[in-house]
């Protein structure tokens, strides 16, 4: 049962979730992550690691969310992996204020 | 490596003390830093890997894929692993200062924690540590013994290292055949006559430390029945403020878990897994052996998100023919180095270690040694990524001398009758292990003495 980065990253992109990943499955472009679930282990460090509750196991996911399953697959595959953390974004803190976190 | 100013000068030499996740994420983080630098990991055991081989569970062997990523750091050319080497026994501190610029210390934590009450040594009353460290092979615990023909079996304590206790009491020895659990363990749990498992929290059930993924398979274990106590699942006010913050969501999620457990049809099973809340051990009974274990009932106190469990003078009994107590691991000291007893740990700062708040010079920690024996197996790489940040920022400052490194080593353990393992010595138990293990239709068979480990270097 694969994690999946769903839209709570977009105008955030913490990265806190990059480097306690143990398997360096995060992927990035430069509005938000995507995990690989090829490899991927499941462990679910990530999901308590973001500030902003992007991350979901798939069988916790709301259903409103599950488009994002597919759309980690495709970018995740056609992104390079993000290994170190990096400034949020600019928008992150008003962002993360918006989402009541 | 990059092409900086100092890229002709002599490379640092760094020794890394033991090859758990934390060690390898930090010879990860040094070998793809700037600096020139050769790494030296020592590791006890003739194997790698630390608790990811004798700490995961053999029915999780999604979770043992990190292996991967170190295998790919262990055959990196500036990379040397040297197993069956112990500090302490083999080499000293000041042996690793001599040859090193740098030790980062990432022993882990592998001593159990008691509950400090009457009875706790009786015949019967085990660690969690031990009873993992069995099943997974770890040479040090090869030869307990577990009365399996018990019926009722009491885990104290709710994290998930309980969990995997509870689950690997509980699941039908059928479902392990196939996974890498030992040989000894298989045998000793098919004959086991376990009923009934009892797991104890001594605050409530939003307190459970379970992680949700692993709480909800203890209830889908076949021809099991997990069951709250309903009455123990009534939330006070501070819980439920717990539950309402917005990050909780762990903890909410545990909870609808637990109420799904309350509904369930207790008839059915073969075996039942009981959660109870809000009790704490104060003594284990019987003659010879452990018969009972006596319980005080707990009321939750302070404000929320750090209610404490404090006794009251109700109390219960629970028969029960074996005890596990599963309430967290702990470092030990390491000799000559300051050890923060309060919170187990190597004194440090950042990882940097300490004394009082003077660094000192050259010694890094990383890993459960370095903030306390939680977090999985990624929290250690954020954290040996913190150790390595500052060794890195340290280390020009250290030392201009020449290091032998790994050489020196060699001409010190030269000395003694060690047996050093080298990766590639690894790489022939490894497949030594898979190989017996297909036999079986087993993903491996674990050696489990050390014996057996280093014959394997002679064929
Ligand atoms: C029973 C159990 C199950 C777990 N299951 C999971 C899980 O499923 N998923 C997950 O993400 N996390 C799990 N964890 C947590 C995870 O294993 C730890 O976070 C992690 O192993 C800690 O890494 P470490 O490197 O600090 O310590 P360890 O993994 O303990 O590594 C320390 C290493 O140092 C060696 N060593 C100790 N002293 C010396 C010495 N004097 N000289 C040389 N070497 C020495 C040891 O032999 C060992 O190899 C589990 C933990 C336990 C206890
Ligand atoms: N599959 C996995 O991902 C996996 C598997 C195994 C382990 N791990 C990780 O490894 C780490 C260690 O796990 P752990 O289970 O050993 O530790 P843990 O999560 O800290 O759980 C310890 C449990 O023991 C209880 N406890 C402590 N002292 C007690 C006492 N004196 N009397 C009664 N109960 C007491 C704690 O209750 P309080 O909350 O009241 O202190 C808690 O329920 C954790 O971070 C865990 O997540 C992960």
């Amino acid at each position: 049962m694969a994690h999946i980065v769903t839209d709570n990253c977009k105008l955030c992109r913490f990265t806190e979730c990059v480097e306690i990943c143990p398997v360096e499955c995060f992927h990035a472009d430069s509005e938000q992550l995507y995990i690989d679930p090829d490899v991927c282990v499941d462990c679910s460090a990530c999901i308590p690691a973001c500030p902003v509750n992007a991350i979901y196991e798939v069988i916790d996911m709301p259903d409103d969310k599950t488009p994002w399953i597919a759309i980690n697959v495709e970018r995740s595959r056609a992104l390079p992996v993000i290994s170190e953390k990096q400034d949020p974004l600019p928008t992150a803190e008003e962002h993360r204020a918006k989402l009541g976190f | 490596m990059s092409n900086q100013d100092n890229s002709h000068d002599p490379p640092y030499h760094v020794a890394i003390v033991g090859s758990g996740p934390s060690g390898f994420y930090a010879a990860e983080a040094l070998l793809r830093s700037d600096l020139d630098v050769r790494v030296s990991m020592i590791e006890r055991l003739p194997t790698p890997y630390g608790l990811v081989r004798s700490g995961v569970a053999p029915d999780h062997p999604k979770l043992k894929q990190s292996i991967l990523v170190y295998d790919k750091i262990a055959r990196h050319e500036n990379f040397n692993f040297l197993g069956n080497v112990e500090l302490g026994r083999d080499v000293s501190i000041a042996d690793l200062q001599a040859t090193h610029h740098a030790v980062v210390l990432a022993c882990g934590a592998h001593a159990d924690r008691r509950m400090d009450i009457p009875g706790e040594d009786l015949e019967g009353s085990h660690t969690a540590t031990e009873f993992v460290g069995w099943y997974n092979g770890h040479p040090d615990y090869r030869d307990k013994k577990f009365d399996l023909s018990q019926e009722v079996a009491v885990v104290v304590g709710q994290g998930n290292v309980a969990a995997d206790v509870v689950r690997i009491l509980a699941k039908p020895v059928d479902e392990l055949r196939h996974t890498d659990i030992t040989e000894h363990a298989l045998e000793a749990l098919a004959q086991s006559k376990i009923r009934e498992i009892h797991i104890l929290g001594r605050r409530g059930p939003a307190q459970a430390k379970f992680t949700a993924k692993e709480l909800r398979e203890l209830g889908s274990i076949t021809n099991t029945n997990a069951s709250v106590n309903a009455q123990e699942c009534v939330l006070n006010d501070q819980s439920k403020i717990e539950l309402e913050a917005k990050t909780n969501t762990n903890a909410v999620k545990n909870l609808e878990t637990f109420r799904g457990f309350a509904e369930q049809d207790t008839s059915v099973g073969r075996r039942e897994i009981k959660f109870r809340f809000c009790l704490s051990p104060i003594a284990l009974k019987g003659q010879e052996r452990v018969q009972e274990i006596l319980l005080a009932r707990n009321r939750l106190e302070g404000p929320a998100f750090s209610q404490v469990a404090q006794s009251t003078d109700e109390t219960e009994t629970i028969s029960c023919g074996l005890v596990f107590r599963s309430i967290g691991y702990r470092s030990v000291p390491l000799p000559g180095l300051p050890f923060d007893f309060s919170s187990g740990v190597l004194s440090n700062i950042e990882g940097r270690v300490v004394d009082g708040d003077q660094p000192l010079r050259g010694l890094y920690v990383t890993g459960w040694l370095k903030r306390g024996a939680n977090g999985i197996i990624g929290t250690n790489r954020a954290d040996s990524i913190e150790t390595i940040k500052n060794l890195r920022a340290d280390i020009c400052d250290l030392t201009i001398e020449t290091m032998p490194g790994i050489h020196g080593l060699l001409s010190i353990l030269k000395e003694s009758d060690v047996k050093k393992v080298t990766f590639s010595d690894w790489q022939k138990i490894d497949s030594a292990e898979i190989e017996r293990g297909t036999a079986k239709g087993k993903p491996r068979e674990k050696f489990t003495r050390i014996d057996e480990m280093l014959d394997q270097l002679d064929r």
